[in-house]
């Protein structure tokens, strides 16, 4: 069908497009769950991702908890630190100009990127896969692991989507998101949730973290290479979109890793390109309701 | 009065400072004034946040070296031929950018940057990860040697000079007035009939020019252009400075540049710490002293003046 390029290529390809869709999917709804409630643009984001891997790594060598238990621990100790960071940094300036917000993230990720770097220097730590062996589909091997971040990453972003638009909890994020006095005056108490849902984004960052861990080497740049993809990401499903988010995620991951098949150069500049085309296209987001939303 | 007696000082301290400190360090100082001035004229008095302003710097020192490598022109026309290609990256970008508001611009703009970024990377001319080395510099206007240190540093200052006074000129006209009425109040300018779309993108073409020729000077102050310049460090580097000097304030950018170049020069020795520390005071500046250095100075002068009257 296509001269010269093989199933395997193909097929090996679109699993790592795939997989780095998963981690833009997750990565860019938390950015979009934040800023849907705190026009917050969290730089950070790269920086709690990060963190999450490193915590999974130091859990493993400093106390021995395997993946399994990491995968809780580690999200649940950065959304703390999201909470912390919360309180002391966003809350003071959430009053004034929403770029003070992003600057201020920016901040802390350089802070939290430095320390790392000072501690365990800039190259890659390995973490070994927690499910070796794989399986052999004919055309491709496909191991365990991917696998099981496929799925699981694909449950965690339907899930978090179900939350969001479909329940009660997620109806008041959206109504604070709309009127936060109205919301006030019901008798919730908006800053609270406020601080629990950046808390809540943030340890999706952490999650991703965690999973990633196994599949990309635990460095203290992982995060923020990935952030400018994520930023991409966001930019073209349009701002605040949840479920425009994940879709982009996935669709950039999938692009990207059919450029690396047909055209191996372009691979690093596909995404851009496609978010410069959707700018001059469809200036309001691909999926975006809200004209300038 | 007391501006025109601190511009006077500020001036004479840089025509004696090469007897004192290092010029290349100097050099690097102005080069930053002229950059940061650069995204204090975007952010400082449009509000618009570039969160890529290295790539015109570090396209610009590219183009600035490469000329100066292939050809055997002036050093005046390579530095001029960055500042163009800044100044129509800029337009272009902004085409782009200017369609989403806020806080999206700096996303755009940071984004656009990294595919900059990748271009240049796998461009045969920038020599890839290695960089651009050796890159001469020329005579300036054809007869002019300036090839020591010494003797380059004051062509430095002169077009720094000249670029405060063009980041003057346009702050205070009427076109800088109706770039801080969008800042301030866009929906309002837009009813009084004014187009700000087109009022931010010639501002961001003025300000790319300019980040432009900051990037051209660059790669003839330290004779080679690398990937750095480019990156999005950098382009974070200048928004640090004009924030700790004072954003919106023409003084700011200058005394940002001075202190962080100063503070890098020292940090260097102890690695990370360098960028921690950056992290840590632009911090505390966005949570405290968000005037900055020259804005919070001016408000104790004037707290000062105002008690000394009573």
């Amino acid at each position: 069908m296509f001269d010269g390029i093989s199933i395997q290529l193909l097929m090996g390809q679109l699993l790592i497009g795939l997989i780095n869709g998963s981690f833009y999917a997750m990565l860019s709804m938390g950015l979009a769950i934040i800023f849907g409630l705190m026009h917050v643009v969290n730089f950070a984001h790269g920086a709690q991702y990060m963190l999450g891997a490193f915590i999974a790594w130091l859990l493993l060598n400093t106390l021995g908890i395997n993946y399994w238990g990491a995968l809780f621990i580690a999200p649940v100790v950065v959304a703390i630190f999201g909470m912390v960071m919360e309180r002391l940094v966003l809350k003071p300036i959430h009053h004034l100009d929403h770029l003070y917000g992003l600057l201020a993230t920016y901040a802390v990720t350089l802070i939290v990127e430095g320390l790392i770097r000072q501690q365990y220097g800039s190259s890659g730590l390995p973490y070994s896969s927690p499910i070796p062996g794989g399986v052999n589909l004919g055309f491709m091997f496909l191991p365990w692991y991917r696998l099981w971040v496929v799925l699981f990453s694909f449950a965690m972003c339907l899930g978090t989507w179900y939350l969001i638009e479909h329940t009660k909890l997620g109806s008041y994020l959206r109504a604070a998101n709309e009127n936060p006095e109205i919301v006030e005056s019901f008798g919730i108490n908006v800053p609270r949730m406020i601080t629990l849902t950046y808390a809540f984004g943030v340890g999706l960052a952490g999650l991703s973290g965690v999973l990633a861990a196994p599949i990309y080497q635990v460095s203290p740049s992982m995060g923020s290479s990935l952030m400018i993809v994520i930023f991409a990401v966001v930019v073209i499903g349009g701002m605040g979109s949840i479920m425009g988010a994940i879709l982009t995620g996935y669709l950039l991951g999938v692009v990207e890793g059919l450029t690396k098949v047909f055209y191996p150069e372009g691979a690093n500049l596909v995404i851009f390109v496609i978010m410069i085309l959707a700018l001059i296209l469809r200036p309001q987001g691909l999926f975006s309701k809200k004209e300038g939303a | 009065m007391s501006r025109y007696l601190g511009l006077a000082a500020i001036l004479v301290l840089a025509l004696i400072a090469p007897f004192f400190v290092y010029s290349v360090t100097l050099m690097t100082i102005l080069v930053f004034v002229i950059f940061a001035s650069s995204f204090n004229l975007l952010l400082g008095y449009a509000g618009l946040l570039s969160f890529g302003q290295a790539m015109f710097f570090g396209t610009a020192a590219y183009i600035t070296g490469h000329i100066l490598k292939t050809t055997g022109v002036s050093l005046e026309i390579a530095i001029i031929g960055g500042m163009l290609i800044g100044a129509v990256m800029g337009f272009l970008v902004g085409l782009v950018a200017v369609r989403r508001s806020g806080i999206q611009f700096a996303m755009i703009t940071f984004a656009i940057a990294q595919f900059v970024y990748f271009l240049l990377l796998q461009s045969e001319f920038t020599g890839g990860e290695d960089g651009m080395q050796r890159i001469p510099r020329t005579e300036i206007f054809g007869f002019i040697d300036l090839s020591d240190n010494f003797s380059f540093y004051y062509f430095v200052l002169a077009v720094t000079v000249l670029s405060i006074a063009f980041f003057y000129r346009v702050v205070h006209s009427p076109f800088g007035e109706v770039l801080k009425a969008i800042r301030d109040n866009e929906p309002r300018v837009e009813s009084l009939g004014f187009k700000p779309d087109r009022y931010k993108l010639v501002a961001m073409t003025l300000s790319a020019g300019m980040a432009g020729l900051a990037g051209g000077l660059k790669a003839t102050v330290f004779q080679f252009a690398t990937l750095t310049d480019v990156s999005w460090h950098v382009s974070g580097e200048v928004i640090f400075m004009t924030l700790l000097g004072g954003l919106g304030t023409l003084t700011g950018p200058m005394v940002g540049a001075g202190i962080v170049i100063g503070l890098n020069d020292h940090l260097a020795q102890f690695g990370e710490w360098a960028l921690i520390s950056q992290g840590v005071i632009l911090l505390a500046v966005i949570l405290f002293f968000r005037r900055g250095v020259v804005g919070e100075l001016g408000a104790f002068v004037r707290r000062y003046k105002a008690g000394g009257r009573k």
